[in-house]
């Protein structure tokens, strides 16, 4: 694992509905759409290190559904679920996401996943999800996160890593 | 365009775009008010008074040492901040990176 890690970008515009999420990998385009859609490899990878996935329901085809719980060290519990709208391999993935953690049920998101071939046998990874409201979408990432925050508190990730 | 009120709260003194630019500034080093204003070229009352409300909320440290002032961040003021706002970022952050480990082993045991 010498190799410099790819960097993750959520772009969130202040006042949208929507917020996108861009990853690149190091491994082809079937590869990356396989560890989305397999359920053995997907639980080793989905959530924090300190989250234990479980899957209760994984369909990753076209109408099909899916749940998975994650566990905290402390026992808490948070469930998540939704429905696979379309799988299309290995290029695109559309579904529902709901946290079965809100104080109210229905707060839905639609997810749309591009996967997209890069030269060098290397994989693009864009997820646009769509939340019912802007208040969803800022509950969501926590209070109005815009580009240049992220950007900032990148920075500052830095300086923390540094003085620790 | 509408005053930023001066803040007690640190959230909010964070959320100022150009007291966020000296907190990057500073990053772990100790500068004087000089240091600072010729690093960002802006001018010393625009320095000074975003300064003061960085350490009135106690992100920055001040120590004097002979005539100069010198400026650190502390850090243990930041961290709440940092751990509040990320965890949606490190949520997919930490994912993504455990799935480039999974898909370096597969390619690995297909080799």
């Amino acid at each position: 694992m010498s190799e410099k890690k790819n960097k993750t970008v959520i772009t969130a515009e202040p006042g949208k509905q929507e917020l996108f999420i861009t990853r690149e990998f190091d491994a082809p385009r079937e590869l990356v759409f396989k560890a989305h859609t397999d359920p053995d490899l997907y639980v080793r990878w989905m959530g924090p290190r300190d989250l234990i996935t479980s899957l209760e329901t994984f369909e990753a085809v076209s109408g099909g559904r899916w749940r998975f719980i994650q566990k905290d060290k402390n026992g808490n519990e948070f469930g998540f679920h939704g429905v696979y709208h379309d799988v299309t391999a290995p290029e695109r993935l559309i579904g529902t996401f709901e946290f079965e953690g809100l104080p109210e049920s229905g707060h839905v998101i639609l997810e749309t996943t591009h996967f997209e071939a890069l030269p060098d046998g290397r994989t693009r990874v864009r997820t646009q999800s769509v939340y019912q409201s802007v208040a969803d979408r800022d509950g969501m990432v926590a209070a109005g996160m815009e580009s240049g925050v992220v950007d900032g508190f990148e920075r500052l990730d830095e300086i923390l890593e540094k003085m620790k | 365009m509408a005053r930023i009120p001066t803040t007690h709260d640190p959230f909010n003194a964070v959320a100022e775009p150009k007291r966020r630019k000296i907190i990057e500034v500073i990053g772990t080093r100790e500068l004087s008010v000089n240091e600072i204003i010729e690093l960002l070229g802006w001018p010393q009352p625009m320095v000074s008074k975003h300064l003061a409300v960085l350490k009135k909320v106690g992100l920055v440290s001040e120590r004097r040492e002979g005539r100069q002032r010198l400026y650190r961040m502390d850090v243990g003021k930041l961290k709440p901040i940092y751990d509040w706002v990320t965890p949606f970022e490190r949520y997919w952050r930490e994912s993504y990176d455990r799935l480039d480990e999974v898909l370096s082993d597969i390619q690995k045991k297909e080799k």
